[in-house]
């Protein structure tokens, strides 16, 4: 065997190992796996080597468990398990108990959206109703003091009514109306070409249509509602939202 | 306000959400863990068994490793290797454990670099063809070896883990585990020889 010959067997046999754990690219593979079919030397190096190798994987299998070992493990690895129920399930609960609050709210916010929604609606109809007859109110009266006396009788309850005279609004004339099969009152204003409607309520005749003092607008309407002495005020109309303002303030003074 | 509250709402839902995909996920992980640790555990014994000598300490070595890979399970990157991961977990209790001190403060773990305690090989084919009887023979040379040599044979012949595997279970670079590896089976040989010698004179 020539020098050269045992160097490059050499560079192999280094290789050897990896070669036969199936650890070297595959260029060199395939080159050592060539080299072996035509060295014999190299080839019975790997044979022996093969052998260690299946020697020491059937060696190395020596110790085989008890099945009771097992079983405690096992039983181990479940000991943990309340405390991973505990684990599991309070997340789950928590999860639950916040759904079923943004549930509840959202629900909540929606039944009351759905009221004041309605109530709007109605109030906005009433408005309209008003506007479109050709009868719209059934005294006329600018004069605030032919107005108010006149719903004597007609509605169970009484209300003062601002003085206008330094104000852009015109009283207009009222009529009663209902909601909620209640009587109220419904005052007409005017304001340069705007009509609006006031509309007074008992609080306890409205019922599950509530309303906040927040403004809202629904309809293309501007609507102004606040409460006072059990008495729920309703402001709507066309006209721009700085003129129903002013409209209530005074409304709120008077009373 | 109804914008508020419609924000609130849905902070709140997504919070759920969030919460109820977290949950689902972390009783996944509590759910796999004795699917995927029970089928080592076998190996594991045997393992612990070839670290140890004894199997009473083995039997408390592969308590400790459950106890602490279920434990640390949550530190566990799902889609890494599982196998590494619990084999490091036997292999570091095994260290710190009295037998695992004892051994590495009589044997360095670390054995490169030193050719000079293994013993020289005669490199004939025909000394170490091994039969089928021999496995007495080879389990002798094993239980001869420093526990570095040991460890990384058994990894790679028994458990027949990759060299990355190897690597990853024993916290040392690829090129450690070919040149230990190397150095181990040299040893191996070394040690299989020297137990057939005596065996025939001893016949």
């Amino acid at each position: 065997m020539s020098q050269g010959l045992i160097m490059v067997c050499e560079t192999w046999t280094d290789k050897l190992d990896a070669y036969l754990d199936g650890e070297l690219p595959a260029g060199e593979e395939r080159a050592l796996g060539e080299h072996l079919r035509g060295c014999a030397a190299c080839a019975a190096e790997s044979l022996s080597r093969v052998q260690l190798k299946r020697a020491v994987h059937t060696a190395g299998q020596r110790f085989t468990p008890d099945p009771t070992f097992r079983a405690r493990i096992q039983k181990n690895i479940a000991a943990k398990q309340p405390a991973r129920w505990g684990r599991f399930w309070f997340p789950i609960l928590a999860t639950a108990m916040v759904l079923l609050i943004a549930g509840a709210i959202t629900l909540r916010v929606n039944s009351v959206r759905r009221g004041e929604q309605q109530l709007v609606s109605e109030l906005a109809d009433l408005h309209v109703a008003t506007l479109a007859s050709s009868n719209p109110v059934d005294v006329v009266s600018t004069d605030r003091h032919t107005v108010k006396p006149w719903f004597a009788g007609k509605i169970p309850f009484t209300f003062n009514l601002p003085e206008l005279k330094d104000s852009p609004f015109v009283l207009m004339g009222a009529k009663v109306s209902y909601l909620n099969q209640t009587p109220g009152a419904e005052l007409i204003f005017s304001v340069r070409q705007h009509r609006i409607s006031v509309f007074i309520f008992q609080e306890r005749a409205l019922g599950s249509l509530r309303a906040d003092d927040a403004a809202r607008s629904g309809l293309s309407f501007n609507v102004r509602s606040w409460s006072h002495d059990g008495l729920q005020y309703f402001v709507i109309g066309d006209a721009s939202a700085q003129d129903l303002d002013k409209l209530s303030e005074l409304l709120k003074a008077a009373a | 306000m109804r914008g508020q509250l419609f924000a609130g709402r849905g902070n709140k839902t997504t919070a759920g959400w969030f919460t109820l995909v977290c949950v689902s996920e972390e009783s996944l992980l509590s759910g796999s863990f004795e699917q995927l640790a029970m089928p080592h555990f076998e190996r594991l014994y045997n393992f612990a068994c070839w670290l140890t000598h004894d199997r009473q300490e083995a039997e408390d070595l592969v308590q400790e490793t459950y106890v602490k890979a279920l434990k640390g399970f949550s530190s566990f990157q799902q889609g890494t290797n599982f196998r590494a991961w619990i084999y490091k977990i036997l292999r570091n209790a095994f260290l710190t454990s009295r037998t695992g001190l004892k051994v590495t403060a009589t044997v360095p773990l670390d054995l490169e670099g030193n050719e000079e305690n293994l013993p020289k090989v005669q490199e004939t084919p025909e000394s170490i063809l091994l039969q089928r009887s021999d496995r007495e023979l080879v389990q002798q040379a094993l239980e001869q070896l420093p526990v570095a040599y040991r460890e990384v044979l058994l990894l790679c012949e028994v458990e027949e883990m990759s060299y990355q595997e190897i690597s990853a279970t024993l916290s040392i670079p690829m090129g450690t585990v070919m040149s230990r590896l190397s150095r181990a089976r040299r040893a191996l040989r070394a040690g299989v020889q020297t137990t057939q010698v005596q065996k025939m004179q001893g016949a």
